[in-house]
């Protein structure tokens, strides 16, 4: 699932373990989450749209309306 | 990162292992100099069997405590792998022994092959870029 992660991380100047920290996950979920390795559940997407103040569509790319664009 | 789940484990694994180290010297001693019979015997050789159980739900215990989601999804695949490794193994093993082909193996060595199973999935989770924090 794409996603704003390291662009939002980025505009606050915080590495992928600072971020890790706050969500209280490892850096390896960061990495994995940023990367579009993993998609997260929806409880801990949750936890990172509110941790940067924003609505998780505005996070996250919704694969529904990626692939109808597609179309 | 080490989470604390993990330190559980690892804590718990250690226990458990030295456990299965006293039962199982101490079972093949007593069988070995006939100092066991009847219901003790049987009691005695299902004992080291017991940590190793142990074990399986100490790995089970840390999928319940492991807070980080993604290590915990990585955990589960390798478990997944190990198992059907094992279960694969032991389905191969058991025609060829059927058919005379190879020697008899004690059925207890199915765990061994499942510990080995977890460090396949390890590999595989490497393989495939989803490599866990502390899961190797």
């Amino acid at each position: 699932m794409n996603n704003r992660l390291k662009v939002l991380r980025a505009e606050r100047n915080w590495s992928q373990n600072d971020l890790a920290e706050k969500l209280d996950v490892s850096r390896q979920s960061v990495n994995a989450i940023e990367t579009g390795k993993y998609d997260p559940s929806l409880p801990l997407a949750f936890r990172i749209a509110e941790l940067f103040g924003l609505a998780i569509e505005e996070v996250f790319e919704s694969p529904s309306r990626r692939s109808s664009a597609a179309i | 990162m080490r989470s604390q789940a993990w330190k559980n484990y690892n804590v718990r694994v250690i226990w458990l292992t030295a456990l299965y180290g006293v039962f199982l010297i101490a079972a093949v001693y007593g069988f070995k100099h006939h100092l066991l019979s009847g219901f003790v015997a049987w009691i005695a050789a299902v004992l080291p069997a017991l940590p190793i159980i142990g074990i399986f739900a100490a790995m089970g215990r840390y999928l319940v405590e492991e807070s980080d989601e993604y290590v915990r999804s990585l955990i589960v695949r390798q478990s997944l792998w190990a198992s059907g490794f094992a279960l694969s193994v032991a389905t191969i093993w058991g025609f060829l022994e059927s058919f005379e082909l190879v020697g008899h193996v004690d059925s207890y060595m199915i765990a061994v092959v499942w510990f080995f199973g977890q460090g396949v999935g390890s590999v595989v989770n490497k393989l495939t870029g989803r490599e866990a924090a502390h899961c190797a």
